[in-house]
């Protein structure tokens, strides 16, 4: 279990790839957030405190009932983690984004998101009562009018869950860190809701939630013909 | 259409009409039996009058059935080229359905077989592994997209000669009032696939000819089902063997099974979902 306790050292970070700044939001600890992505634009997500999961789902920003797709994305790549190169697929086989900056080993998608009610099942009825990325997921999708048939398996960028030889799977210690940086080009618009995951009886967290810096770059036109 | 390539006399209504009636009676290699107690293949040991749901699917078909709560439901790859790709959802609400994430994650265990729940997003089992006899099935790489058939096929139409997984779910959903938005990731039975140190994925494909996997049902469902050539299937040829489902009524699983206990997260997600049928006068 991890001991570190994350906040003591917080890094802020700035964007993974070149381009000029159109967003830069701090996310706190806990909260969800949301923004549009415009085809081209580059999301940058800080890590501010290390190990700090943050749960992701992608939309077409124009057809919402396009959206990521975990299968679809795991079965082009052949591979069960994301990594640099990862193309975040729609449930039509349709590229979504593309990871194109990532200071992290591997990043996990097989894990999903934490809830009220499935706490109750992984550590007991006396944890219902607290907050889950589920609750993000929901209130935050609500202000796009999606609601909880718009949710399905996520991302979680900057957590560690590994699959064993023998098929046993969990969330394990994080292998990121204070300032560590993923990088996701929107390949069309879309719509990225992101909860920053407040769960605190595993190490998704370090058991102890951090907040994250949202940052989308769009890259500079460079001139070729003069004027 | 013309009759003229046939002696068929369908030239006027009653001469259709009699066409048409003549032709009750006969088989196909894949088809559902009505009523289900007139399955030719009935399991062993269960009674043909209990059944409810007895069918064929054909390669490249799709089915789906609204089962009650204690359903047993039992699929079986009769060549060993079956795929069954499986989306359940309640039919109390279809919004709480299959959720892939915790159907790995709760039980700490990736891979299907029996004793693993198909959980809901809402902290429920839906359905029960009870049976298994193949151990081939895969909970990562869902049903084949329309793009995925184009790329490695050819047409992925529905009705077409190589038809998508998706395609076919999404008609099973659309009968059920169901849309894209309702379609979750799914899983697969009898072809497997497992997971490698670096995390590619490995063929493990099927365990052959005649294997058999039983689904409990612990609430009442909507159950869909694709049977299509898994995405990872390295044949390049489309191909995939006929599906057979029988259903009967059984119960659902209660404190007095041991696979109530089987693990603390078990007891409680069953727990969950009888607190949540009792509550509905389902218990």
């Amino acid at each position: 279990m991890s001991t570190t306790t994350s906040t003591s050292r917080l890094d802020w970070g700035s964007p993974l790839v070149d381009g000029d700044v159109v967003l830069d939001e701090r996310v706190a600890a806990r909260a969800p957030w949301s923004a549009v992505v415009a085809a081209g634009d580059v999301l940058t997500i800080v890590d501010v405190g290390g190990n700090q999961s943050a749960d992701c789902l992608v939309f077409d920003a124009h057809d919402t009932t396009e959206r990521y797709s975990v299968p679809d994305t795991l079965a082009w790549q052949g591979n069960a983690y994301v990594r640099l190169g990862t193309v975040l697929r729609s449930g039509l086989g349709n590229p979504l984004m593309t990871v194109v900056g990532n200071e992290v080993e591997r990043q996990d998608t097989i894990g999903g998101a934490c809830g009220k009610e499935s706490n109750t099942l992984r550590y007991g009825h006396h944890t219902a009562s607290q907050h889950g990325c589920r609750e993000n997921f929901l209130a935050e999708a609500a202000k796009h009018g999606l609601g909880a048939r718009d949710l399905v398996s996520n991302l979680n960028w900057f957590m560690n869950v590994p699959v064993e030889a023998d098929g046993s799977l969990g969330i394990v210690d994080g292998i990121s860190g204070p300032g560590k940086r993923v990088a996701v080009r929107a390949e069309v618009d879309v719509l990225v809701i992101v909860s920053n995951c407040p769960q605190v009886n595993n190490p998704c967290n370090g058991f102890d939630p951090t907040p994250l810096r949202m940052l989308v770059t769009r890259p500079r036109r460079t001139s070729t013909t003069g004027a | 259409m013309s009759s003229t390539s046939t002696s068929r006399d369908t030239a006027s209504v009653l001469a259709a009409r009699a066409d048409a009636r003549a032709q009750e009676g006969l088989r196909a290699d894949w088809m559902p039996h009505v009523p289900a107690s007139l399955s030719p293949h009935p399991p062993a040991g269960v009674d043909p009058a209990a059944l409810t749901w007895a069918e064929t699917v054909a390669p490249g078909g799709y089915t789906h059935k609204v089962l009650a709560r204690g359903t047993r439901i039992r699929l079986e790859d009769v060549t060993g080229d079956a795929c069954a790709h499986v989306l359940v959802l309640s039919a109390l609400e279809p919004w709480e359905r299959l959720n892939v994430a915790d159907t790995q994650k709760i039980p700490w265990q990736a891979y299907l077989g029996a004793g693993h729940p198909l959980l809901s997003g809402e902290g429920r089992v839906l359905a029960t592994v009870v049976a298994d006899t193949s151990g081939h099935h895969d909970a990562f790489c869902g049903t084949s997209s329309d793009a995925w058939v184009r790329a490695k096929h050819g047409d992925p139409s529905p009705q077409g000669p190589t038809p998508s997984g998706r395609s076919l779910l999404t008609l099973a959903a659309a009968k059920h009032g169901l849309g894209p938005r309702d379609l979750a990731p799914s899983v697969s039975f009898f072809q497997g696939v497992r997971v490698e140190a670096d995390g590619g994925f490995r063929w493990l494909g099927s365990a052959g000819a005649g294997a058999s996997v039983d689904l409990l049902a612990e609430l009442p469902l909507v159950v869909l089902v694709a049977n299509v050539p898994h995405p990872l299937d390295p044949r390049p040829d489309y191909v995939v063997g006929p599906l057979r489902v029988h259903a009967w009524r059984e119960r659902p699983t209660s404190p007095a099974d041991e696979r109530f206990a089987a693990s603390p997260e078990l007891r409680r997600a069953y727990l969950n979902t009888l607190d949540h049928a009792e509550a509905r006068g389902l218990a």
